[in-house]
């Protein structure tokens, strides 16, 4: 199999406004791979969403993503203060975010069900005090 | 419809890419929330509003929507317009509010569109 190509992106998490640059960029990527606007899109979402979750909880991380010939493979990394209840944190509607944060449009507890629902998989591996990592693919074929 | 169309039933101003405003439309959603926006999955979309930020804009290109209206007379900063017109997206304004604004629209017949789900 040949080597996937990689993309590697800081988030920022001080900055609420910059938030999403990471996805905007990785769209324009894919964009110029030639792969259909549905498979960017799902993608994109995705990505922006777990871009918006480091920088509400975590004060950012990293995204990488890895373009392999029959996926695409997401992988957001935090140090924040991880995730205590998965369960709870997958239900639409819950969220921990601040009232400041559904103030600019997030919060709803739609982050995380909506990563999942455009994704083909996800996982979740998070510690409390430590930081979470979650790993998304997006089928190709 | 045509994003002109919209323009004249909202009594709307053109506030950026009005080179786009013939384009045409299928489906919208009005909503400050942009995570319930990003739970719904179509093209061509139009996003009705009153929250005004980046990541309106953000959230719009995102799910390649191609026209934000901000109700209420909301106005979006210079840089908010300067993403927007970047990703081709047109801007309008309205006095109207969200209630009545998504109530003309859908009365014209432009259709919500549906959750996607597994």
């Amino acid at each position: 199999m040949s080597e996937p190509l990689i993309f590697h992106f800081d988030v920022d998490g001080d900055n609420f406004t910059s938030a999403g640059q990471a996805s905007v960029t990785i769209k324009k990527d894919l964009r110029r791979l030639g792969l259909s606007s549905e498979i960017i899109r799902r993608v994109s979402i995705a990505m922006y969403e777990g871009e918006i979750n480091m920088v509400i909880h975590a004060g950012g991380g990293v995204a990488d993503v890895r373009v392999f010939e029959e996926y695409i493979e997401i992988v957001l990394t935090d140090r924040g203060p991880g995730i205590s209840n998965i369960d709870q944190a997958m239900q639409e509607g819950f969220s921990t975010a601040p009232d400041a944060i559904r103030s600019l449009g997030f919060g709803a507890g739609m982050g995380l069900p909506n990563m999942k629902r455009y994704t083909d998989d996800m996982k979740i591996e998070t510690v409390v005090g430590e930081g979470t990592t979650i790993t998304m693919r997006v089928n190709l074929t | 419809m045509k994003i002109s169309t919209i323009k004249e039933l909202l009594d709307a101003s053109v506030l950026c890419s009005e080179e786009h405003i013939n384009r045409h439309v299928y489906s919208a959603c009005g909503s400050d929330m942009m995570s319930d926006v990003l739970a719904f999955v179509k093209d061509q979309a139009v996003l009705l509003t009153g929250l005004v930020n980046s990541q309106v804009i953000r959230t719009a290109e995102m799910m390649d929507m191609v026209c934000i209206v901000f109700v209420r007379s909301k106005t979006p900063s210079e840089e908010m317009l300067r993403l927007a017109e970047e990703c081709g997206i047109v801007v309008l304004k309205t006095d109207k509010r969200m209630y009545e604004a998504c109530g003309v629209l859908f009365a014209n017949g432009l259709i919500g569109n549906k959750v996607r789900r597994e």
